[in-house]
């Protein structure tokens, strides 16, 4: 009922979008409207996470195809989606209040932002593949019209582009995979499918397609393309939205499908999943290394955090198609966890990264630095989600991927041999991917918020409303949540990992509360909150023996630098001088990096120039091949353009003629 | 006496012995240069020193320059006090395992890094880019050794492997010699040890680890050093628990045991200890895009570690 209320307020929030107008009060009302549907959709999530298996509520509308009406069910998967979906909403909501003011042109954003947010619900209760593909398309279509907000940028437009093609390819996919599930029937609802056993070839087909239709949608590296120039295009709440909360929604599609709907996997996809994910882990944090645009830097760090998440995803599928069901639960747990914990973590970085660009206007790290100091709420907040993001205890961040190793040790106690020598591989990525991303985020918060500002907009930089602020101080301390009670978490988690995996499972079995023990205690085990006890009190102790021992004077001067003193700031490192040992030993052959010095003759006072080339692998060697071969058969196909009634009349016939045949044919045999 | 008596014992040890162990490595460097050298106990004055001295902070430096030191001496200690050094009975024992070691020192790194960047100087930058691109090769490459030994032993958790290892229950392995070998390299390269990095350096454009403090004074600067010896400590505890543990006290051991652990400890890092200084002195810096090949190795070390344990059980 809650739900229902809300989804129809989200409908007319669309409308009330529309007629808003030049007042800003009204886009401020129609955001503070959100926020509450937002919540009462996050009330009623954490309401049903803990729900008994099976007791979810369930509603069927007369809607839809005519033949079939339109089902829905909220049941603890979808619970769990609908908390993660609805508490970044909510603070991306509540952000708005103040953000969209600030806005080049509001009246673009705010109509599709209550649609948006209701076809991301509308997917996570869908309860057949109708109304599934149709919320999937609801979601896809108003994001792209968000991405389209400042349209009048040509890199805005390029970005929309490429978004909409791959929204098709993937939509066309999950058709696809949807059909193959529902059979020559076509038992379109979701216990149909539950309940159709599949030919080899057509199960082959299926996870192929879910895999592609899903996979295009969170970013999975070679469908990650269009994800770091649409995110970045939209306005920041939205880009926190899509980063954040979208791609768990093309996961949560792809939990659905490969979990519930045709739950009879080989482990060989689950071991090419885990290979997948490794890759796009390790790729993403490349990538993100070599931004320069902050925004671009966190759309490459979510392809990252999926390929971490689905690393647990395809680990769980492994161990459950070989029976080990315990430890698909751990590994889904895990996989979960993480997705929970970057819903939070990057919406924070996204709407900490609006605010920098309010303050600034600038979104060059180049331009940027020395923002902890004007605008301290944002420095505090992205520090704690900086840390989160590069997976350091005691926060969230580390806590997920903590589970992930520890069901990744376990991955060789599959009698295959490719998962004994495929999980250390994929295991020395993740910890690549890991250090990697904290030196991505060293990058990122040292450059925009600590040192010398790098130009006069940094210089002069403002706080932002409260709203704004309040909203990233939430989400910090939701991180630090997160990360001290883990077990109350992975206790919440096995509600929903239960009904998908068969088996009743808790990580915290063996030693009760704090301790996170998967399986047994002899296997390793953390405590967060412990962890967190004990590191404060130490601190504490040092900071009580220092001044016993010490003094706590204190004298502030100019920086000493080695005796180099100057007033320059164009001295300090920049982004690009940051990642260039880094680029340097893992992207040179990877990216053909190439960097090449223009230094003047002597006498001659023009400047030296730095100039470095970086080929992205995928674009090049894969969408600009696609392109060509697209474009080629278009010039093909061009030519029936030009021809005369007589002859197209000729070629409806000859297919007429042909399409018979094939009837003939079959009905002969 | 129970675990939680014998985690204080632990925590401060750690502490306690650190300056001594940086002290004697630094005297057996200077013995084999030549030289007289400074007494083994002359960094316990240096820090005193240190903190009786004012603290200068750069008008540029934000609040994360003045925590820092605090948080990362707290990181490293709290790792320390996690890594059995003479007993397994350690109250914090369950609290985390390796894996929740290797992220410790992450933190200490993360803040010192930013730290480094705080100030906005070129030198700090030039630290902090530098560290971070050793910790993205040294990280993964002590994780697969924690991944390698929790094969073998079944489990993540020092205490565990180390009461593994004692119980009998490997022999002699291709894997952790591997192991090892990769360990050491790591732990060379996360202390800023040659050939890696120089802890004695005054040349700007070789420094890593001393470039991120350069800046820092007095207080500040007693806690980032105690950092470092603390580290060193921590390594030397855990190269030495792991693959030498014999003389470790285990839980119902008594008394008796662990004062046989003290001194094992005792004599392990006398041991360690002359060994680096013996090593740095014999060896060269490397240039700084010599470190990836070097850690790329460890790494690859490590890898090869966990995947020799299914070709050994294989033929």
């Amino acid at each position: 009922m809650l739900i229902a209320a809300a989804l129809s307020a989200l409908l007319a929030l669309a409308v009330l979008g529309v007629v808003a107008g030049a007042e800003m009060w009204r886009h401020r009302l129609v955001y503070f409207c959100c926020m509450i549907a937002s919540l009462a959709l996050l009330l009623s999530g954490v309401k049903h996470l803990g729900q008994t298996p099976g007791t979810g509520p369930a509603i069927v509308l007369p809607i839809g195809l005519p033949w079939m009406a339109a089902h829905f069910r909220l049941d603890n998967l979808s619970a769990l989606f609908m908390v993660v979906v609805n508490l970044a909403s909510a603070a991306a909501s509540a952000y708005g209040i103040g953000y969209c003011s600030h806005l080049p042109e509001p009246r673009r954003v705010t109509p599709f932002y209550p649609l948006f947010l209701f076809g991301m619900n509308a997917v996570l209760i869908a309860d057949d593949a109708f109304m599934f593909l149709v919320a999937w398309e609801f979601m896809s279509l108003a994001s792209w019209l968000l991405v389209l907000a400042d349209h009048k940028n040509a890199e805005n437009r390029r970005a929309a582009f490429i978004y909409l093609v791959m929204a098709c390819f993937g939509t066309f996919c999950l058709l696809t995979c949807f059909g193959l599930m529902a059979g020559g029937e076509g038992g379109y609802s979701f216990p149909a499918m539950r309940a159709a056993r599949l030919e080899p070839v057509a199960g082959f087909l299926v996870v192929l397609m879910a895999l592609l239709g899903a996979g295009s949608k969170a970013g999975l590296v070679p469908l990650h393309a269009w994800l770091p120039l649409a995110h970045p295009a939209a306005p920041s709440h939205v880009s926190a939205l899509m980063s954040g909360v979208m791609t768990k929604v093309a996961l949560y599609g792809l939990i659905r499908i490969l979990f519930d709907l045709h739950a009879q996997v080989q482990w060989a996809w689950g071991a090419a999943i885990m290979v997948i994910g490794g890759i796009t882990a390790v790729l993403g944090v490349l990538y993100a290394i070599l931004q320069d645009d902050l925004k671009k830097l966190l759309a490459y760090s979510t392809v990252e955090n999926i390929g971490v998440a689905v690393i647990g995803l395809g680990l769980a599928i492994a161990f459950k198609a070989s029976g080990e069901k315990t430890l698909a639960a751990l590994a889904l747990v895990a996989g979960l966890y993480h997705m929970v914990n970057h819903s939070l973590f990057k919406t924070l970085w996204f709407l900490s990264a609006g605010a920098v660009i309010t303050a600034t206007g600038q979104r060059d790290l180049g331009k940027l630095g020395g923002l902890a100091k004007r605008m301290p709420w944002n420095g505090v907040a992205a520090l704690v989600g900086a840390v989160a993001i590069a997976a350091l205890p005691p926060l969230n961040g580390f806590v997920s991927e903590w589970l992930i190793f520890q069901s990744l040790f376990k991955g060789p106690s599959l009698p295959h041999w490719a998962m004994k020598f495929g999980v250390p591989v994929v295991g020395a990525m993740l910890a690549l991917a890991a250090a990697l991303a904290a030196a991505c985020f060293v990058r990122a918060y040292g450059i925009v918020f600590l040192g010398r500002p790098r130009s006069r907009e940094a210089a002069e930089a403002h706080q932002v409303p409260l709203t704004m602020r309040w909203t990233v101080a939430f989400l910090a301390l939701l991180c630090v949540v997160l990360g001290a009670i883990p077990v109350t978490v992975t206790d919440a988690l096995s509600h929903v990992v239960t009904p998908l995996t068969g088996v009743q499972f808790a990580v915290s079995a063996d030693l009760g509360w704090p301790w996170l023990s998967p399986v047994s205690s002899t296997r390793g085990s953390y405590s967060g909150t412990v962890l967190v006890m004990t590191g404060v009190a130490l601190c504490a102790i040092t900071l009580m023996l220092v001044r016993a021992f010490g003094t706590t004077r204190l004298r502030r001067a100019d920086a000493w630098d080695c005796g180099h003193q100057e007033d320059i700031p164009e001295s300090q490192y920049t982004g690009q001088s940051f990642s260039q040992p880094l680029r340097r030993v893992f992207c040179s052959s990877l990216f053909s990096v190439r960097e090449s010095v223009d230094m003047p003759e002597p006498g001659d006072n023009r400047p030296a120039e730095l100039q470095v080339r970086v080929v992205d692998p995928v674009w090049v060697g894969l969408y600009a091949n696609i392109g060509r071969v697209v474009d080629f058969f278009a010039d093909l196909v061009n030519r029936i353009q030009f021809l005369t009634v007589r002859r197209y009349l000729l070629m409806m016939f000859t297919t007429l003629v042909f399409m018979l045949l094939v009837v003939a044919v079959r009905q002969s045999r | 006496m129970s675990a939680v008596f014998w985690q204080f014992l632990q925590i401060i040890l750690v502490v306690a012995i650190s300056p001594l162990i940086t002290g004697w490595v630094r005297l057996v460097k200077s013995r084999l240069n030549g030289r007289q050298g400074a007494s083994a106990t002359q960094p316990y004055r240096d820090i005193y020193r240190l903190l009786q001295k004012e603290a200068v902070v750069a008008h540029s430096a934000s609040w994360v320059f003045r925590v820092a030191p605090y948080v990362t001496f707290g990181a490293v200690w709290l790792a320390a006090s996690i890594v059995p050094a003479f007993t397994t009975n350690l109250f914090l024992a369950q609290a985390a395992d390796l894996i929740a070691l290797v992220a410790l020192l992450g933190v200490a790194r993360f803040w010192t890094a930013l730290a480094g960047m705080d100030v906005g100087t070129s030198f700090g930058g030039l630290g902090a880019s530098r560290e971070m691109m050793i910790a993205s090769l040294a990280e993964p490459a002590m994780l697969m050794v924690t991944f390698s030994l929790s094969l073998i032993s079944g489990t993540t958790a020092p205490a565990q492997i180390i009461a593994f290892v004692l119980s009998g229950g490997v022999g002699i392995e291709v894997s952790l010699g591997l192991a090892l070998a990769a360990l050491v390299m790591v732990a060379i390269a996360e202390n800023g040890r040659i050939p890696i990095d120089n802890p004695a350096t005054h040349l700007e454009l070789t420094m890593v680890h001393e470039a991120m403090v350069l800046e820092y004074s007095g207080r500040h600067l007693a806690l980032m050093e105690g950092a470092a010896m603390v580290r060193l400590t921590l390594f030397m505890a855990l190269i030495g628990g792991l693959f030498a543990p014999w003389g470790m006290a285990q839980p119902g051991g008594g008394e008796i045991a662990v004062l046989i652990g003290l001194g094992a400890f005792g004599a392990k890092c006398f041991i360690l200890a002359t060994a680096l200084g013996l090593f740095e002195s014999s060896i060269a810096k490397m240039r700084v895009f010599r470190y990836a090949d070097f850690l790329g190795g460890a790494l690859l070390l490590g890898l090869l570690a966990t995947i020799f344990l299914y070709v050994s059980e294989a033929v």
